[in-house]
């Protein structure tokens, strides 16, 4: 299966979208950033895996996809859900690679400088995302 | 006061940079990786080296560990929740995000106690 980059879903999210996730992002990076403060890095590097942005991701899946069935007369609230279901399906295999990214992390900051650890981090993360996704496809 | 306004502005940036991603990709599965993109860790990790230093990054990352199994668990529950009961994304994603903080807590609790 191809991997396409479909522009025309920027113009169906709407300006207060944008901004709502903007927002929440904001505001779950610094809730992560009082939490490491207040309680250590033990309790706060967990939220650094917080499903931020996820909800209000795959709703909009959802709300999109419905509105493309409504387009053409259809009640599109199942299409929705199975749209939002397999993004939630992609997000489970993305975060086995957000594992690999914190395994990587955890172990080369110490040993090698910042940027390079994070770097060799973020491969490690698409690597396994990507690996896991296309193993899944063929399967 | 001005590292919290710091951590909102670039918190902000990069995980709707991470979600736009995933708004224009498809098929669904592929673009569904990117709402487990390592985002706040991207827009955190460099000021948590500048302030506290390497050793304390890394303590996080490894905690992160846990949180990510934990995601991983979560999101799979979504998937499966939304195809057997009809209910909402939003009813269901938030609904079910108990089950995220009693898994890592779970794991903390049981491995870094």
């Amino acid at each position: 299966m191809r991997i396409e980059a479909n522009l025309w879903a920027l113009k169906q999210t709407t300006f207060r979208q944008h901004a709502t996730r903007f927002v929440l992002g904001g505001a779950v990076t610094v809730a992560a950033g009082l939490i490491a403060r207040r309680w250590g890095p033990v309790i706060g590097g967990l939220f650094l895996a917080f499903p931020a942005i996820f909800p209000a991701s795959a709703t909009l899946i959802e709300s999109h996809e419905m509105q493309r069935k409504r387009q053409i007369g259809r009640d599109g609230r199942r299409r929705g859900r199975e749209a939002a279901a397999l993004d939630a399906l992609g997000a489970s295999l993305g975060a086995v690679g957000l594992l690999a990214f914190a395994v990587a992390l955890w172990r080369l900051l110490p040993k090698l400088s910042s940027w390079m650890a994070l770097g060799l981090a973020v491969v490690a993360w698409a690597m396994v995302s990507g690996m896991l996704w296309v193993v899944r496809k063929r399967s | 006061m001005e590292e919290l306004v710091l951590r909102f502005l670039i918190g902000g940036a990069v995980i709707s940079a991470f979600a736009l991603l995933g708004d224009v990709l498809r098929p669904k599965s592929f673009a569904g990786l990117f709402g487990a993109a390592p985002s706040i860790a991207l827009a955190t990790v460099g000021m948590t080296i500048a302030r506290h230093g390497k050793e304390y990054a890394a303590t996080e990352a490894r905690s992160m560990v846990l949180g990510a199994i934990a995601f991983c668990v979560y999101a799979y529950i979504v998937s499966q929740a939304l195809v057997r009961y009809k209910r909402s994304t939003m009813t269901m994603t938030l609904g079910l995000m108990p089950v995220w903080l009693g898994v890592s807590l779970g794991l903390c609790w049981i491995l870094l106690r």
